[in-house]
């Protein structure tokens, strides 16, 4: 019985260090006092004080964020219509968009960023800040929708019909009763976008130009020239970030559920 | 008759795709007055409120509230409130603003609002739950909640679907006082919506009972119970005996009809011929049990000679099965009766032997249905 126990928890411990180890090495050796050696030196902050002295790396860090933020809040807006859209009204191919939702999700992020390249390209748009925009917006939908659609589902399909027996015009519906309720799933669609983008390599490498730098792809080319301790840093940072942002989004989608 | 008339619906016909759920409905209901449809579920009733509620729209005929016609407006303009099945309270809104999201966008507000919402959360009697949510509350809280925010914007009339289908047995009959006394209270008309026959009757000053898009039948609880117009009727409204029988001789309104081989004089308000088949429907209520030692062999030769099948003790009834001779099962509801010293105990025993026959004038008498 115990020899069966340990072979279970051994078989366990196998999965999570197989799957977290190399993040944990990562986050380690963000901390070592060692330029290029993987010895351990012992504990210093000084990778973070070369990233915050950085001006260059700064800027290509705000880039990034600007990107997330407003990436994240157009495709919230646009997820946020369609899943009330697709939830409220019988339309002419609503289960074709409900399809293409899912179908643009589960795209490969290759196929998306070669895809809009030639799209962008074709329409000789300059590669930049509006293409990487466009080019965010259009995989952050999707998430949203989804976030939006399965909160929406659980309603009591009645609520609408109440608000506007009790005299709601359809605004006063959507302001009063669908958006509040929806509050959750939204700001949870809104930090899933943001860190969506805030991560982006693969569709980003094809849409954007050298005028506009991101932080992903910064790093994709400094980790070229090998992986320093300040790179260690800097993806110790964003992990923080991003892992945050997830937890806020899940509480939020769990909490005040109705 | 027809000033009084809150709601028309003229020729009303509904159909969703191809399948029909209306067929010219015709009814007026009444200012002030407790209306039910009553039905089997897919019968129509829950379509009548949703065209009154204005959620739907009819293929043809005419509604009319207060005399207006209701084609064009949409719910939000409609004089008249809804109480959901699901209750539909707002989960994210105290009950409170629940109460509050009509009078508010009527632009009512401050001291006003906050009066008329207490006042209608004090007749539910929960104006100490106000800053509470919807999820806190009980079933039965939150169905009071769901009255409270329909009756504070002083509807014309109120539509009540199945509003007590979720309560359980004791809550809901306390409900249905607390219902019909609210309703006498405030005077507003009150459309309700139902499945269950007992609630219909102890609830209603009328009762239309639907079938299958259509009104079967609309009267007084009495009038539906005592004198049903069809089988449909008869059967859905409570419990009843069907004896099948066929006019001997006629003599209107008295009908020399044979059952099972003896002849009972009967009167119908039907016009019969000599040779028609007809349905003689007796409540179980109605039908007297005679024990073997019981009465004279005069009295015993009309008599219908029956085994009883099944005994069920009710408390203040005791229910028989009997089976007549011939085969027909009947139901039967016996009262203790302190008087009658043969039938207090009301001992009867599985197989045993009886006679059977009904209080003359209680019957109905229909044509037969095939």
């Amino acid at each position: 019985m115990s020899v069966k126990r340990a072979a279970r928890i051994a078989y366990l411990l196998l999965i999570y260090g197989f799957l977290y180890l190399p993040i944990l090495v990562l986050v380690v050796y963000s901390f070592n006092d060692s330029k290029y050696s993987l010895e351990w030196r012992g504990l210093t902050w000084d990778w973070y004080q070369a990233l915050l002295d950085d001006p260059d790396l700064w800027q290509v860090a705000l880039n990034s964020a600007l990107i997330a933020t407003l990436s994240a809040t157009v495709a919230t807006v646009i997820g946020t219509m369609a899943a009330v859209a697709l939830y409220r009204y019988r339309f002419f191919g609503k289960t074709l968009l409900n399809g293409l939702v899912f179908v643009l999700m589960l795209t490969p992020d290759i196929v998306m960023g070669i895809a809009l390249l030639i799209l962008f390209t074709s329409l000789s748009l300059p590669l930049g800040f509006w293409t990487l925009l466009l080019a965010h917006i259009t995989f952050s939908i999707p998430f949203v929708v989804v976030s939006v659609l399965s909160r929406i589902s659980g309603f009591d399909r009645y609520l609408i019909e109440a608000a506007k027996d009790l005299g709601a015009s359809e605004f006063q519906t959507f302001r009063r009763v669908l958006l509040p309720m929806l509050a959750p799933a939204v700001l949870a669609g809104w930090l899933l976008s943001f860190t969506l983008s805030m991560d982006d390599v693969m569709v980003s490498f094809f849409v954007t130009g050298p005028s506009f730098e991101i932080l992903p792809l910064k790093i994709y080319s400094m980790v070229r020239l090998g992986v320093t301790p300040e790179i260690n840093a800097l993806c110790t940072l964003m992990l923080g970030v991003t892992l945050s942002m997830v937890l806020v989004a899940q509480a939020l989608l769990r909490d005040r559920g109705t | 008759m027809k000033s009084d008339a809150v709601i028309e619906l003229r020729n009303v016909s509904k159909a969703y795709e191809r399948h029909t759920v209306l067929r010219n409905i015709n009814l007026q209901v009444r200012a002030g007055e407790f209306l039910t449809l009553l039905g089997p579920s897919g019968c129509g009733k829950t379509t009548i409120l949703r065209l009154l509620a204005g959620f739907e729209q009819a293929d043809s005929g005419e509604i009319l509230i207060a005399g207006r016609d209701m084609r064009a407006l949409p719910p939000e303009q409609r004089h008249i409130n809804t109480v959901f099945q699901s209750y539909a309270l707002f989960p994210h809104l105290t009950v409170f603003e629940n109460v509050a999201f009509g009078p508010r966008l009527q632009g009512v507000r401050g001291a006003d609002l906050q009066e008329r919402v207490l006042e209608a959360l004090r007749m539910v009697k929960l104006e100490d739950y106000s800053a509470r949510r919807p999820g806190q509350l009980s079933g039965g809280q939150q169905q009071r909640v769901a009255i409270a925010r329909a009756v504070v914007n002083r509807p014309l009339v109120l539509l009540l679907d199945e509003p007590l289908s979720a309560l359980d047995y004791k809550l809901r009959k306390a409900m249905q006082i607390e219902l019909k006394q609210l309703q006498r209270r405030l005077g507003i008309t009150f459309i309700f919506v139902t499945h269950d026959q007992e609630e219909a009757l102890s609830m209603s000053d009328r009762v239309a009972v639907m079938n299958a898009g259509r009104i079967e039948q609309l009267g007084t609880p009495r009038q539906i119970y005592e004198t049903p117009e069809n089988l449909f009727v008869a059967r859905f409204v409570g419990e009843i005996n069907t004896l099948f029988g066929r006019v001997v001789a006629v003599d209107p309104p008295y009908y020399d009809i044979c059952v099972h081989e003896r002849i009972v004089r009967l009167k119908s308000k039907f016009i019969f011929a000599s040779g028609d088949r007809v349905n003689i429907l007796i409540r179980p209520e109605d039908l007297r049990i005679w024990r073997e030692h019981e009465g004279s062999d005069e009295e015993r030769a009309t008599l219908f000679p029956a085994a009883v099948e099944d005994v069920v003790y009710k408390g203040s009834t005791v229910d028989l099965i009997i089976r007549l001779d011939n085969g027909d099962r009947l139901s039967t509801t016996q009262f203790f009766n302190e008087d009658d010293q043969a039938i207090v105990n009301l001992d009867f025993q599985p197989g045993e032997r009886v006679f059977v026959d009904w209080v003359h004038d209680w019957e109905v008498i229909l044509p037969h249905e095939d």
